[in-house]
């Protein structure tokens, strides 16, 4: 998806004919097989999340189940007013805190990393690989481990610190992949231009890769905003006494069966569409004016 | 992207640029990746006073604790059969829905505006993505209703939550999406003109599928079933709540074992999960040259 982000009017651009299915004239039966599918796939993909938001919306007679008992903002207000729910606001905050630090690094060493992969150096291979094994590796047996690690270094766990950590296992994999996808289709020869010009490798980064690569970097920092955002198994072990956001609602999906576990769900996933749409609008809009300033 | 061979003698000097790149990257995975593995894998080792203190040793008590257990076998067929069947049914729903938008839909701004409806989810709470499932699944969910009030069934199916069923339901809700979007982008660069010939060589539509479509897109396939496997096999929480309690897997077992504060045994279970994750990934991994793949 990362490709596809970073640069959509040309992503699928080889695909100027639709062989398989003639381009004009009746549609094949799969088509309609497959139409199916999709609408399926899309409704059982939206269908349950568009559930609980509406029963967020129940007055305090509600539960966890349709159907819907009247209709307020009730649990909302109970989400963010009961001590009974745990310290959410505490935990959002501390959530997007650690976001935005996540995102900055996130897209700062991906960028590096995706300059240096660019040519081959020696050893390249062993930190590609580090790299996915980081991606793979079980959660929650990472965040054991950094928890054991500075448990047996005397530090203090803390969301700043150890969790930080642990989650940047996470986003930085995904920030250097996609920053390959982005890199991939990155002209070299406007760099060389550059150098020809008597641009200084800084100046070269800063003056023509950044504002060339913008669209990309836009989208690793969507990618690493929302992950650490969302991410749970990591910072489970890593977090310390306080918690992050999905840990707070972990423990209330244990413990909470009012339509406030519902509401919270509401809640974050209206701040994950706040930035998916700033993220995606963005890029849409780097887009735009670019085509304007190269008809005009 | 890809390093064209005549560069592979790389000097000294570039490869210290590219090392001066990538060094944050390291300087982030060693702590936080390759740290807390050895901290795990020590601990594994370790003897307990049963009360999460550890004795620095070397034991293999641990492992054979774990491998003389009856509940090991168990923990590892339950979370083979999650892995396969979330496969399974990922693998297909993802091939055919990635087909659909790759060769069906014939509006290329429509192709990208539908895979992006496919993907905003993967932005939002995986937590939040599960337990919306609760007021469909639920014994009073909507489905329950829906075949009671069309008279399929007298008594509420009880086996939709809280069962195998809807683990499975939350894995391949959540999971879908890796297979899509590798296996689109796989898809995105065949070459109509390849499919075009066929046509024109006499193929049929399953002819052009079998010898051209899904051979191609096996590298998309192998990075997707990458995800799928390590992400199942590394879970806790989808089967903790959507089983109620009832099944387990081998890390929601490691989470139990680290609740009562067993690190040596839970870690020793962690190393030999971790081993067969690595088996299966370089099985993968030898059908396809991932890094091309990526960085192509």
């Amino acid at each position: 998806m990362s490709a596809v982000l970073a640069d959509m009017p040309d992503a699928v651009a080889p695909a100027t004919t639709k062989a398989i299915a003639p381009s004009k004239g009746g549609r094949p039966w799969t088509f309609y097989v497959l139409a199916a599918l999709f609408t399926f796939y899309v409704l059982a993909l939206y269908g349950p999340m568009f559930c609980i938001y509406v029963l967020s919306f129940q007055d305090i007679r509600g539960g966890l189940v349709f159907p819907m008992k009247g209709q307020s903002l009730h649990w909302f207000v109970d989400l963010f007013t009961q001590v009974r729910t745990g310290d959410v606001k505490g935990s959002f905050d501390r959530s997007i805190k650690l976001a935005v630090i996540v995102t900055g690094i996130t897209v700062v060493v991906s960028f590096l990393a995706g300059l240096g992969f660019r040519k081959r150096f020696r050893g390249d291979t062993v930190v590609f690989y580090m790299m996915i094994g980081s991606l793979v590796a079980p959660g929650l047996v990472l965040g054991l481990g950094t928890g054991l690690l500075f448990q047996a270094l005397g530090l203090n766990a803390s969301w700043y610190t150890s969790a930080l950590g642990a989650q940047l296992s996470w986003t930085l994999p995904f920030g250097v992949l996609v920053m390959f996808a982005v890199m991939s289709r990155f002209n070299h020869v406007w760099e060389e231009a550059a150098y020809d010009l008597g641009a200084s490798r800084w100046q070269s980064i800063r003056l023509v890769m950044i504002p060339v690569l913008a669209p990309g970097l836009v989208a690793v920092a969507l990618f690493g905003f929302t992950l650490s955002y969302d991410e749970f198994a990591r910072s489970l072990q890593t977090a310390g006494s306080l918690n992050t956001l999905p840990l707070e609602i972990w423990s209330m999906t244990l413990n909470v069966t009012s339509p406030s576990l519902y509401a919270l769900g509401t809640v974050t996933t209206i701040v994950s569409f706040i930035v998916i749409g700033a993220s995606l609008g963005t890029i849409v809009l780097i887009q735009k004016k670019r085509g304007s300033r190269s008809k005009g | 992207m890809q390093p064209s061979p005549a560069q592979s003698p790389t000097s000294s000097r570039s490869n210290l640029a590219g090392w001066l790149y990538v060094s944050p990257l390291v300087l982030v995975l060693v702590p936080f990746f390759v740290a807390p593995m050895l901290v795990v894998l020590a601990a594994s080792f370790f003897a307990t006073d049963g009360f999460g203190g550890l004795t620095p040793g070397f034991t293999l008590a641990s492992y054979v604790e774990v491998l003389h257990s009856a509940l090991t076998l168990k923990l590892y067929l339950a979370t083979i059969k999650f892995t396969v069947l979330t496969w399974i049914f990922t693998l297909i729903i993802g091939f055919f829905v990635a087909y659909f938008l790759v060769f069906h839909v014939r509006n290329q701004l429509l192709a990208i505006g539908l895979f992006l409806l496919c993907t905003v989810p993967f932005w939002t709470s995986n937590i939040i993505r599960m337990i919306s499932w609760i007021p469909l699944l639920g014994k009073e969910g909507l489905i329950n209703q829906a075949l009671l009030g069309m008279g399929v069934i007298r008594q509420p199916l009880e086996v939709l939550l809280f069962s195998d069923l809807a683990v499975v339901i939350a894995y391949v809700h959540q999971l879908t999406i890796f297979m899509i979007v590798p296996i689109f982008n796989s898809m995105a660069r065949i070459d109509k003109k390849l499919i075009e010939a066929a046509i024109d060589a006499g193929a049929s539509r399953f002819d052009i599928m079998r010898l051209i479509v899904v051979p191609m897109s096996k590298s998309g396939i192998a990075l997707g079933t990458i995800f799928v496997v390590s992400i199942v096999m590394g879970d806790f929480f989808v089967v903790k709540v959507m089983s109620g309690g009832g099944s387990a897997s081998v890390v929601s077992a490691f989470y139990e074992d680290v609740g009562v504060l067993q690190y040596p045994t839970a870690a020793a279970s962690a190393v030999l999960l971790t081993l067969v994750l690595v088996a299966i990934v370089s099985l993968i991994l030898r059908t396809v040259d991932i890094r091309q793949e990526i960085t192509r």
